[in-house]
């Protein structure tokens, strides 16, 4: 038997791992207290309910935050699918082996990833928008939809080139077409590569929409400021928000590595 | 079982990867029904010779012709030649996502249009004929090898073709395995299919082979009956190769 020392036993213990995490996230509360205390901080944490929901003679009602996470989440979905159609689209492109898809995936793919969404949004709204007569919204699902489906290309690319040439070479010598053999067994077989990247992708556009808020799409995070600038309450609205989107990121996540375990016992 | 109507012809045929000339100058005529078996030593461009037979590969030079279709890089053909033609890889190459019924029946129904119905009737018909028709529910990886090399055997069978390909069937299979898959491919060439078969399995190319192909360097350097070609080929390469695997 391997003898394992007292203080080697101490730091693997799970309670000394969970002490430890509560006395850091306690510092961090601590120190965020303590310092909106000395600055003089009025906390005003009873008035930040209504913002979810109000109960009143009128019956219940969803309050401004609630409003602002139902658009982030329908501004997400939608960019998403977006995304991943453009993706596909790029990929497939990518794969093709004619010279000009391949140019044209990779200069999209280059010129994408090598400017900041800022730009990207900026580009949509101020110049493609009084073009193409493009609303804040449509805009912002466009910005979401080309930058992350940029991504999500390099998650399909990465997911067909796992699944191995043998399933070509089957496929086609049962004299399927190069869709056929996409669509019915390669694509199938890529997705078990690609789903833990894709939630990955997801979390990241549900946090990234929050960058329309600066051409004041109604969302999560412009609901945020816009309270903010009515009540002075960054503090508590701020903290608010962030744990919103964390409920949300992490609900996802939770909720795809679920699918992602039923996926992989089926196999 | 062999008649004199010409299914597969190649002529001066070369192949290059890069600069590298995997076949040079290959000549080949096979006929109707009639059973090859093609060895010689790794490298020697025998399966890539028939990986040009179904268009996996494409020749560089000379002329391919299966079935009355020219096999070359872009043809409208290539998929009318592969119904024609099967294949049965070393590796198996089982769609591992779908059972064993899905992986016979998805040929029939999406490439000749046949109903999902008949597609499965006849599945079962020739998982039954390569001896495993209780596996048909399972997935790939649920199956041994020699299971695994029959299924295939299968899957290329439910495309009705006329023409086998095997590359190397039994090189991936434990010892013990290799019968199984070696019966059924007697089974099949006592049928009447045409077949040419990559192998260094000689026991197998005594029993069936109708005519033998020596390769090496990516030339064919002797093309005999087994009769004449296990007791007096004509090359001295040949008989030292024959001399090597056949001493154990």
């Amino acid at each position: 038997m391997v003898h394992i020392s007292p203080l080697t036993r101490f730091r693997r213990s799970p309670v000394t791992a969970v002490g430890l995490y509560l006395l850091v996230v306690g510092s961090i509360i601590w120190a965020a207290y303590t310092g909106a205390q000395s600055m003089g901080y009025n906390w005003q944490w009873y008035r930040i309910p209504k913002y979810f929901y109000t109960l009143s003679d009128d019956g219940f009602q969803w309050g401004e935050i609630m409003i602002g996470l139902v658009k982030t989440l329908q501004l997400s979905a939608t960019a998403f699918a977006l995304a991943v159609l453009i993706g596909l689209i790029v990929a497939l492109l990518r794969l093709s082996g004619l010279v000009v898809g391949k140019a044209v995936a990779v200069g999209f793919l280059e010129f994408v990833r090598n400017i900041p969404i800022l730009v990207l949004l900026y580009l949509f709204y101020y110049v493609l928008g009084p073009i193409f007569g493009l609303n804040r919204y449509t805009a912002s699902i466009l910005c979401l939809g080309v930058f992350h489906g940029a991504l999500i290309s390099e998650i399909f690319r990465a997911g067909i080139a796992a699944v191995p040439v043998g399933q070509w070479e089957a496929s086609k010598s049962i004299g399927m077409s190069t869709g056929q053999a996409y669509r019915y067994i390669v694509l199938p077989q890529s997705v078990r590569f690609m789903l833990p990247p894709m939630t990955g992708e997801v979390v990241h556009l549900v946090k990234s929409s929050a960058i329309v808020s600066v051409i004041a799409v109604a969302e999560l995070t412009t609901i945020g400021r816009n309270i903010i600038s009515d009540t002075y309450m960054s503090f508590e609205i701020w903290f608010t928000i962030a744990a919103v989107y964390l409920v949300v990121t992490l609900a996802l996540s939770i909720g795809v590595s679920f699918v992602e375990k039923k996926y992989t016992v089926e196999q | 079982m062999q008649n004199d109507e010409i299914i597969i012809s190649a002529t001066n045929v070369d192949k290059f990867f890069g600069t590298f000339q995997a076949l040079t100058k290959v000549n080949l005529t096979v006929s109707k029904g009639e059973r090859m078996v093609i060895c010689g030593p790794s490298g020697s461009g025998k399966s890539t010779l028939i990986r040009c037979l179904n268009g996996l590969e494409f020749h560089d030079a000379g002329e391919i012709i299966v079935d009355g279709i020219e096999v070359h890089v872009g043809s409208k053909e290539l998929k009318t030649l592969r119904q024609e033609v099967g294949m049965v890889f070393q590796q198996f190459n089982l769609f591992p996502h779908l059972t064993i019924l899905e992986n016979l029946s998805i040929g029939p129904i999406r490439v000749r249009g046949v109903s999902k119905a008949e597609a499965e009737a006849q599945a079962r018909k020739y998982l039954e004929r390569v001896h495993i028709p209780e596996q048909a529910d399972k997935y790939p990886n649920q199956l041994s090898g020699g299971q695994q090399q029959r299924v295939a055997i299968a899957r290329s069978l439910c495309m009705e073709t006329r023409i086998m390909l095997f590359d190397e069937p039994t090189s991936a299979l434990d010892p013990e395995m290799i019968n199984e898959v070696l019966d059924v491919m007697v089974e099949l060439a006592d049928s009447g299919m045409t077949m040419i078969v990559v192998t260094h399995e000689m026991g197998f190319a005594r029993k069936v082979a109708d005519t033998m192909v020596f390769m090496e360097e990516g030339r064919i350097v002797e093309v005999a009956p087994p009769e004449k070609f296990f007791t007096a080929p004509d090359s001295e390469r040949c008989k030292m190769f024959l001399s090597q695997i056949l001493e154990h």
